[in-house]
């Protein structure tokens, strides 16, 4: 008997994991091919498609997001968890799979991006009305004393989902040249294909699954909520529960969750500056080797409570985020290597020139890149520099057709860039594996605030307002305070231009007004019965 | 403990609207039709000023609650609800 309910309660976990990882997946793959999908859709020059590329990019997360949540949590409370669930699924999939299909701008022109826009949209309130709807489910499966750790499964998610999504595009991208991963029919639209045979193995999976047993009973006995968005919200018992779930743990949450794993990654490729492929590659190990302390952690809150696991991570974030950024930056600064030759060994390795020419309203740019290989100790990188001759004047006949003498009576300017840049840093095996666990420490951090988050929210609110009441501050908590953490990064680092880690300030704040909020308002006492 | 909780209401109160008054002037200075960054585009800045200030009405609410006592009794059920 024991052994029949351990595995129905694997099979909750598995189907609603599964699906709620390919939600994931669908959602992080726009944003990983965005530069891709930026060519083919929103070109440069076009004021409509850039309009439009910035509401994909700020409105689906900001906007749609929490929109979703209200949405799909009433529904959710309504008619039921696992329709709900389902059907959040089947938008989410067809939507990823209808951008892989949709033509590039030079085909259909602003038809295009449109498309692309509003299937994108779809996509953020797919999301939005999945997490709760998930862990609302598994929860309601699990017994007392268990929930944080089977609750913890569905965290594992949203970071499996983007290492599916890594592996998927490396997998891609390593198996053909740039020029065809990047056509207009190319490589980068395999991801999104991918997602419909995924997706239907989950709607499949979660079609045989029974709705869940508290839901069930509510419906039976006729309690269930008439107006969800009123009780949950309407309600000040209620809504100051709301309140303190969004200030006091899952804004912190949101933040801590979003600089481990992704403004990490950035950081490592804008402003580190390491090679495309290697940056991945750290990232991979890092959520690899973390991604079981979801389920300690889960479990661990089941034992000792869930509030000061969660503060405890954002307290750590707050403490060692700058010294951690701070070491990355300096073990991989190759302005350091270049000011002492003796280590720079052999020298010069290879060395290269590409020319490219710009066509802009004000003339022609004929910019020349200089790229010289070096190599320090086990470290390599490259070193550009760019020479740019500006023409202004006619740019018919092409400049190729110009003799010596036609050439020179059109005004030039030369524009002699001295200052060199380094870029695609390949780290040697030993510090590639310092980054590795670097990115693994910020990952723990994240398992700390993100697995027993899903218990905590469950056991804040009543069974029929459930779904409503946790989707809301949850999305808000990721979509909002956790999205905005690269805008605000760009900010800062606009305003103080000085210090290039900056961006860390937003973070560390909010994680800090979170922690002091959390610690101050929340209990550590789980509620043991979450059949009200 | 619980007289601590309420002093802090008040802060929660007063950080709302600084956060709309940084927001609204981080726009003012930073759209600019010259640069190309996200942040010199208005659009950004529209939705998420939008979304911002009913999350600051919300911290101001929250701390309009703490400061009447609403949650002096800490709590992590549902009961009553």
């Amino acid at each position: 008997m024991a052994n029949d309910s351990a595995k129905g309660i694997g099979k909750v976990i598995f189907s609603s994991s599964l699906g709620t990882l390919i939600e994931w997946y669908d959602f992080y793959i726009f944003g990983m091919l965005a530069k891709t999908i930026s060519v083919q859709f929103f070109p440069e020059g076009n004021d409509t498609a850039a309009l439009l590329s910035t509401l994909a990019i700020f409105a689906a997360g900001f906007l749609v997001r929490p929109f979703g949540a209200l949405v799909f949590g009433r529904l959710g409370d309504l008619i039921g968890r696992k329709s709900t669930f389902l059907l959040t699924l089947v938008l989410m999939g067809s939507s990823t799979f209808l951008i892989g299909l949709v033509p590039g701008y030079k085909t259909i022109g602003i038809a295009a991006p449109l498309l692309v826009l509003v299937l994108r949209l779809i996509q953020g309130l797919a999301l939005g009305g999945e997490y709760g709807g998930a862990a609302t489910y598994v929860a309601e499966h699990a017994p007392a004393g268990r929930r944080g750790y089977f609750t913890a499964w569905i965290q594992t998610t949203a970071t499996l989902g983007l290492f599916v999504a890594l592996g998927i595009i490396m997998a891609v991208k390593s198996n053909m040249s740039d020029a065809a991963f990047t056509a207009e029919w190319g490589g980068w639209r395999y991801p999104f294909w991918i997602s419909i045979l995924l997706v239907g193995v989950s709607v499949y999976i979660r079609l045989k699954m029974n709705e869940s047993p508290l839901f069930t009973k509510l419906l039976k006995e006729g309690k269930t909520s008439v107006n969800p968005l009123k009780e949950s919200f309407g309600h000040k018992a209620n809504f100051k529960m709301v309140l303190l779930a969004l200030f006091g743990a899952v804004m912190g949450q949101g933040v801590i969750w979003y600089t481990g794993q992704f403004y990490a990654q950035s950081f490592l490729e804008n402003t580190v500056k390491i090679e495309f492929m290697q940056n991945r590659e750290i990232l991979l190990w890092g959520i690899a080797l973390a991604t079981p302390f979801f389920v300690f952690f889960g479990w661990l809150s089941d034992k000792i409570g869930r509030k000061w696991i969660m503060l405890t991570g954002m307290l750590l974030g707050v403490i060692f985020y700058r010294p951690i950024f701070g070491t990355m930056l300096k073990d991989a600064n190759a302005k350091e290597w270049m000011k002492d030759n003796s280590n720079l060994s052999d020298g010069v390795y290879n060395e290269g020139f590409k020319k490219d020419t710009i066509l802009s309203s004000e003339g022609i740019f004929i910019v020349e890149h200089k790229e010289i290989r070096w190599m320090h100790k086990e470290i390599r990188f490259i070193e550009k520099r760019n020479d740019s001759i500006k023409f202004i004047g006619s740019l018919y006949p092409p400049l190729s057709s110009l003799g010596p003498t036609k050439l020179s009576e059109l005004e030039t300017i030369q524009i002699l860039d001295t200052k060199p840049t380094y870029s695609n840093i390949i780290l040697s095996p030993s510090l590639k594996w310092k980054f590795i666990f670097l990115i693994w420490i910020m990952i723990i951090f994240v398992t700390m605030v993100y697995g027993p988050v899903a218990a905590f929210l469950v056991e804040l609110f009543p069974t029929k307002i459930r779904y409503t009441s946790m989707s809301l501050p949850y999305h808000i908590g990721n979509g909002v305070f956790g999205g905005l953490v690269p805008f605000i990064a760009t900010l800062l680092s606009t305003t103080f231009a000085n210090d290039p880690l900056v961006g860390l300030w937003y973070p560390i704040g909010v994680a800090a007004l979170c922690f002091v909020i959390g610690a101050m308002y929340l209990s550590n006492k789980a509620d043991e019965n979450i059949n009200d | 403990m619980n007289q601590l909780k309420k002093v802090m209401g008040v802060l929660w109160m007063l950080i709302a609207p600084l956060v709309i008054y940084f927001l609204i002037m981080g726009a003012v200075h930073n759209i600019s039709s010259i640069g190309t960054k996200d942040i010199n585009k208005p659009v950004p800045w529209i939705i998420i000023i939008g979304i911002f200030t009913p999350i600051a009405m919300g911290l101001f609410i929250f701390g309009y609650y703490a400061f009447k006592g609403e949650y002096n009794k800490q709590t992590q059920s549902s009961k009553g609800i």
